[in-house]
This record gives structure tokens, sequence and C-alpha cells, in this order.
């Protein structure tokens, strides 16, 4: 099993490196986008079922700080 | 007045926090390896600059977690000083001693010179040496210094008089060009609510010594001797 952790920046939060990105997918020829934002996912090899109230609580306070990040647990088999 | 500088893997301000701790009158310093879990015998903490743990997952993120951070956490709710410094505002942050958080440059740059910096207010045991409105010439070196807030969050600090330092000019005005990282406000450091616990991203520590350039640095711990 793993579990899948994607963090991602809030909206409200200053994103420089998606805007830098966001240019240079537009010099590819890509014009017409919306904004790009860049996020982490991480992957955490699950031996067996693990409580999934933990998992969230390790996502929440550990791997993302939600004054600036929203994240998205998904545990797949 | 005895400081105790923390030392976690990755922090490289340390050595030049207890070099100039130690040089002041009425100060010492000693260091604190991060799995050590007392400060019995200090009378105040420092939280020098560098890369915690590489800065790995976010900056500050896992020191916050170090065996020492809980003791810290008691020191400053039994009104104990705290200041954390660059890296040490991060890990600040990251626990929850100071509100919002510190994300990356606006440039994308590491940027590193020195900036000015508004003393917004002298009321507080970190400025009370330096006189409101004084500019000071301390160096900044960072890549994640950018301080970001939500709006109820920055209503608050500016409320209740939490803000101290802010990037300015060479004339104290506080205006976009004299923003180095895009920080909300131009903060460059901020109290606690209870103001016994500061964060500043600028190192007063490299700012000492004449040969470094400036001694304004001094102003920040002599306020802290001096309470």
């Amino acid at each position: 099993m793993k579990a899948l952790v994607t963090v991602m920046p809030k909206p409200s939060v200053l994103d420089p490196q998606g805007a830098a990105a966001a240019q240079a997918i537009r010099h590819h020829g890509l014009e017409k986008i919306g904004r790009v934002r860049i996020g982490k996912v991480i992957e955490i090899e699950l031996p067996e079922a693990a409580d999934e109230k933990l998992l969230h609580e390790i996502a929440r306070d550990l791997l993302s700080n939600p004054v600036i990040e929203d994240y998205c647990l998904k545990v797949l088999p | 007045m005895k400081f105790a500088v923390l030392r976690f893997p990755g922090s490289n301000c340390d050595q030049d926090c207890v070099h100039a701790l130690s040089a002041m009158p009425g100060a010492s310093a000693d260091y604190v390896w991060h799995k050590d879990t007392s400060l019995a015998g200090f009378d105040a903490v420092v939280i020098p600059g560098g890369f915690s743990y590489g800065d790995y997952l976010r900056c500050g993120a896992i020191a916050r977690f170090s065996p020492i951070m809980k003791s810290v956490k008691d020191f400053a709710a039994s009104g104990g000083p705290v200041i954390g410094i660059c890296n040490g505002f991060q890990i600040l942050c990251e626990s929850g001693l100071l509100p919002g958080a510190l994300v990356r440059n606006r440039g994308l740059h590491f940027v590193c010179k020195h900036v000015g910096l508004r003393v917004e207010r002298n009321d507080s045991r970190f400025t009370n040496a330096a006189a409101s409105g004084r500019i000071l010439n301390i160096p900044i070196a960072h890549g994640e210094g950018c301080y970001f807030a939500d709006d109820d969050t920055l209503e608050g600090l500016n409320a209740d008089g939490q803000i101290l330092l802010r990037y300015c000019d060479t004339q104290g005005r506080v205006s976009e060009d004299a923003n180095p990282n895009g920080s909300r406000e131009n903060i460059a450091g901020i109290r606690s609510k209870s103001g016994n616990v500061f964060g500043l991203m600028p190192h007063p520590e490299r700012a000492c010594d004449p040969l470094l350039g400036s001694t304004d640095g001094l102003a920040i711990f002599e306020s802290m001797i001096g309470e």
C-alpha cells in the first residue's frame, strides 16, 4: 500500500515558482493558460494498513503547513 | 544574562551568535544541542540562522519537532525571552510560537545584502535600546524570507503592536522598492502577543563589529540584556 500526500500552496499565497513556470510554458507555445501553481507529492510506502486518522495528522502537522498550504491524502492499494 | 544558543544539524550562525554575545558586557552565551531537553540556568534563548535539517520539507518544519523545542515552548510560556534569527524565525513560525509563515522570496533569488530596517516601536524587550523610527543597517541572507500572514492575522499584528521591524530605504521610507523579498507590509520582524518571543529575518549577530560594516545589530542584543 501507498499513501500519496499532495501539498499545494493556498491560493492566497504568492507562488513565484509557479509564476516563473507559467512564463516558461507560454514561451513554449502554450500561451492560453491560467495560473500555474507548484506543490509537491510525498509518497509513503505502507507495509500494512495504516490508521488513516494518524496519516491525516501527519499530513496536516508535519508534511504541510496549514498557514500557507493545503494537503490532499490518498491511500492506494 | 546567559544566552542559550540552540544548535540543530545544519545551523550555521550559532558560532556568530555566541561570538557576538560573548563580547557584550553583561552577557555570556553557550551552545545547547537540539537533542538536549533542558534550558535550566539560561536567561534567554537564541535560535540561530542556518539550514536546519537541510531545509527539507519546509524551512524549520523538522527542527520544530526536535526535543529542545518542547523546553523552548515551556520557557516562552513562562515569560522567558526567545529570539529567532532567519532560520530561527522560520522555526518559531513553524512551531506556532509566532503567527504567519516565511515563503520563497518573491524574486526567487537568495538575497544576501545589507538592508535598512525601521524600528516601528521601541517599547519592546528587543528594541528598547533603539529609538523608535531609527533605521538599522543589518544584513539579510535568505531564500525563503517572504513573510506571509492572512489579512486577519495581519490586522491583529498591527492592532497589537507586534510588528517591530520593517524593511525601509535609507530615508526610512517603507516602500516596495525597499522590500527585498516580497514580505507583506515589508515585515522584517515580529514579536508574539505576549511580547517575549521575537523573530526576524535579518542577522543582528552579523552587525556587531565595525569590521563587518555595521554595529547596528548591537541594539537588538543590548535591548535584551538591558531588560
